[in-house]
């Protein structure tokens, strides 16, 4: 039992609501916007942005979808149809995930949740969004030039020679990979020296273990990838000619190095997910979690193999039995670290108080589709069945599953979960969980079609198809426009919220988790006064004090849940 | 403020200026110093990938790597292995001076520094000059390549510009790095307060300097 400290009450806590600045009125100017160094501005900087990316790569994949609706050419010629998938990849994997939830919600929430008024380097993170922007510029400009008909991918031989703009594509990507380190270096130095005195390592939150894991990965593989997409772009741009088989370059060794990123890159987008689904999941059962040490170094152990898989992409490109044999196993690993996530949230709804809001359901479909992605890639991480699937639709619904079904719900989630400390206002809960379902019902319609698709033998990237695949393409179609119809009700919900909403105390939820004992939204360095940590981040055994505790009564004691 | 220097018993009389967002300068200086080891993390990773093709090709080309490295400038590149070695060792020196309180000779060491990276860059030029005049550009371009058309060559000397080339850049920001450093020494803002400012500077010359010990003996001797 920890004791509770008493309340004191300090002046400031004594004065009307408005005159406490908070840190989205302390300054208002565009000018204080732009060169802020508040982590919590700066998350809310990188929200904008990467929200409308992910609106550019959502316009893309609509296209994309919309050309499948019949098997012959539909909208449009083949090469723009080449060029639309790729920007959808780039613009998604690059401009949307990998910033996604650790520059959105972990500049917000991580320096709260370790009790500290900011990130260790605050203006080397507001330098990681300058270099996020200027790198999107660059692949948007590539975008508008000539566009890039490679595929996300850039494998040589071919992106050495394309005539498309590949080197400026290059060039944006590789300086968006400095964000993503700077990012990584803040947050893991955050975590090891800004924790308020008397917060240990296994007091923290889970989503700080998780972002801790993705950050270890960005710091480490990010710069592999920054080396080989440079020697790319030479290639293309100055005809270096280092991946040309011509002259004795080796196109299999730049999917090495490619993977030896991409893949663990995979963990990047999934693991913050994770850690939302943690805090939401505990939030919406009030319950401890169902042992919290399996969940968070089940986080490292995926940061950790998961720089062991990435011969797994790579099963049909000239590899020995043994080093397939290897990598399939390793690849599989990582479903058991998942499987303990898993196990572990499930059973901490076991018995809760379970309230279903909307980031709630967020995480059904996240735990739903996440399970569906997941056992989908242990069979894709077995040779026999990737030399069926590789290279068709199956795969490109196996890693949906995991990077929409997985990271944008979990994206989605923290966004509802955190929108009222973000803003101090409460969207319609109504409208927030029929948004939820639609985009989860769009997204299973789009998605599981092309299991079906890929097993049935359906090439991914071909612009047209046979007509027998007609039917399950276009059930794919009309799912993509559910899925868009809930991510723009969505949208509006939070848009008409953000003016109307009605306001909401510090802890509308009434989680123990530490960023919800400063108000909504917090004062510019996220305590007026020493923040209480005595009650444990997953305490829901005893009430907070004051103002943080929660609105609703506590739940009932352990005996009397059958 | 006067509580934040009961650490550094030297500083007494002086304001230890830190981070409104840090507790004190000591734990300033921690986060400092641990950002620098994990930013070199991402450093010897960065590399990595390149050492990683060079093996991969010089098992794949043995013979071509071998005769490339006998043709490559073993003395220049010995010279410099030695420059960089004993710019360290002024580095190090300088911090030790600057910790000491001793911000003249810092000064001077750290400007010792700098000379010889700039000493590294023009013997790494004239290495440069060498080669474009027997005919070996990068990408496999040259009179060399015609005269040695086995497959190996452009990939060595790819390598050989592209590993050291991206060094030279390295050694570039570093002597930045110092320069700014050495205006703070000067204009009296970086004493031995906040010593651990050139601790994190010398840490990065140290890395720059230890890539090239491995990329000394990969392109120059073996």
């Amino acid at each position: 039992m920890t004791t509770l400290a008493p309340t004191v009450p300090s002046p400031r806590d004594a004065l009307p609501k408005a005159a406490q600045p908070t840190y989205l009125n302390v300054e208002t100017t565009l000018r204080s916007w732009l060169l802020t160094t508040d982590h919590k501005r700066i998350g809310i900087l990188y929200l904008v942005s990467i929200v409308v990316f992910f609106a550019l790569g959502g316009v893309f994949a609509l296209a994309i979808r919309l050309e499948h609706l019949t098997p012959n050419p539909t909208l449009m010629d083949a090469m723009t149809y080449n060029r639309m998938f790729t920007l959808h990849g780039v613009v998604m994997v690059w401009l949307f995930l990998i910033p996604s939830i650790p520059a959105v919600f972990g500049n917000f929430v991580l320096p709260i949740m370790l009790g500290a008024k900011d990130v260790a380097f605050p203006r080397l993170n507001l330098a990681s969004w300058y270099i996020f922007m200027a790198g999107s510029i660059i692949v948007l400009v590539s975008t508008i030039s000539s566009g890039i008909d490679t595929g996300w991918t850039f494998y040589p031989p071919y992106s050495s020679y394309s005539n498309t703009a590949v080197p400026t594509a290059l060039f944006g990507v590789f300086i968006i990979g400095f964000s993503t380190i700077i990012t990584g270096v803040n947050f893991i130095v955050t975590t090891h020296t800004m924790r308020k005195s008397g917060l240990r390592w296994l007091q923290m939150p889970l989503l700080v273990w998780a972002l801790y894991g993705t950050s270890i990965i960005q710091v480490l593989a990010t710069p592999v990838l920054g080396m080989v997409l440079l020697l790319v772009m030479l290639d293309n741009g100055l005809g270096w000619g280092f991946f040309n088989p011509a002259t004795g370059g080796d196109p299999v060794l730049f999917q090495h190095l490619f993977w030896f990123y991409s893949h663990p890159a995979v963990y990047i987008m999934i693991l913050p997910s994770m850690g939302v689904v943690s805090e939401v999941v505990t939030t919406f059962s009030r319950k401890n979690p169902f042992s919290y040490k399996a969940i968070a170094y089940s986080s490292l152990g995926i940061a950790f193999v998961g720089f062991l898989t990435w011969g797994h992409h790579m099963f049909v490109s000239g590899m020995s039995k043994f080093d397939a044999g290897a990598f399939g196993i390793l690849s599989m690993l990582v479903a058991i670290f998942s499987a303990i996530k898993v196990f572990n949230w499930t059973w901490t709804l076991k018995g809760g108080a379970v309230s279903l809001k909307t980031p709630l359901l967020y995480v059904f479909a996240f735990l739903f589709l996440f399970v569906f992605g997941g056992m989908t890639g242990v069979a894709v991480a077995a040779t026999s069945l990737d030399v069926h699937w590789h290279d068709t639709y199956f795969v490109v619904a196996h890693f949906h599953f995991i990077m929409v079904g997985g990271a944008l719900t979990g994206f989605l989630a923290a966004l509802h979960y955190w929108f009222p400390k973000m803003t101090g206002k409460m969207y319609s809960e109504r409208l927030g969980l029929l948004s939820a379902a639609l985009v989860f019902a769009g997204f299973f319609a789009t998605f599981f079609p092309q299991f079906l698709l890929g097993n049935a033998g359906m090439p991914r990237r071909y612009f047209n198809y046979p007509p027998q695949f007609q039917v399950l393409h276009l059930v794919s179609t009309s799912g993509s426009w559910i899925l868009a119809a809930g991510l723009i009700i969505a949208a509006i919900v939070l848009l008409y919220a953000l003016k109307w909403g009605h306001p909401v105390g510090p802890n509308p939820w009434g989680s123990r988790s530490f960023e919800w004992r400063t108000d909504s939204p917090p004062p510019k360095h996220n305590f007026h006064r020493e923040p209480n940590f005595d009650v444990g981040t997953y305490d829901y055994t005893q009430p907070l004090l004051g103002k943080y505790d929660d609105p609703r009564p506590l739940p009932p004691l352990p005996q009397d849940v059958a | 403020m006067t509580t934040a220097t009961h650490h550094e018993p030297a500083a007494i009389g002086h304001e230890a200026p830190h981070l409104e967002h840090f507790e004190d300068l000591e734990k300033q200086a921690h986060a400092s110093r641990l950002g620098m080891w994990i930013f070199l993390a991402t450093e010897v990773l960065l590399f990595g990938g390149a050492f990683a093709l060079f093996a991969s090709y010089q098992v794949v080309f043995p013979e071509a790597f071998r005769y490339s490295i006998h043709h490559n400038a073993k003395l220049l590149g010995s010279l410099n292995t030695g420059v960089l070695l004993v710019s360290s060792i002024f580095v190090a020196a300088a911090v030790h001076a600057l910790r000491g309180g001793r911000s003249k000779l810092a000064a001077w060491l750290v400007t010792a520094t700098m000379a010889l990276g700039f000493a590294f860059l023009g013997i790494k030029s004239i290495e440069y000059s060498r080669h474009f005049a027997e005919g070996i550009f990068p990408g496999g371009v040259g009179s060399f390549f015609q005269e040695h058309r086995g497959p190996g060559f452009p990939e060595f000397w790819t390598l050989y510009y592209g590993m050291t080339g991206l060094h030279a850049i390295h050694v570039t920001i570093g002597i930045g790095v110092l320069a700014f450093l050495l205006a703070g020494i000067v204009r009296g803002k970086l004493t031995h307060v906040n010593s651990h400012r050139l601790d994190i500077g010398a840490i990065y010359w140290h890395l720059v300097d230890v890539i090239w010990i491995f990329l000394w003996p990969l392109f120059y001797l073996a």
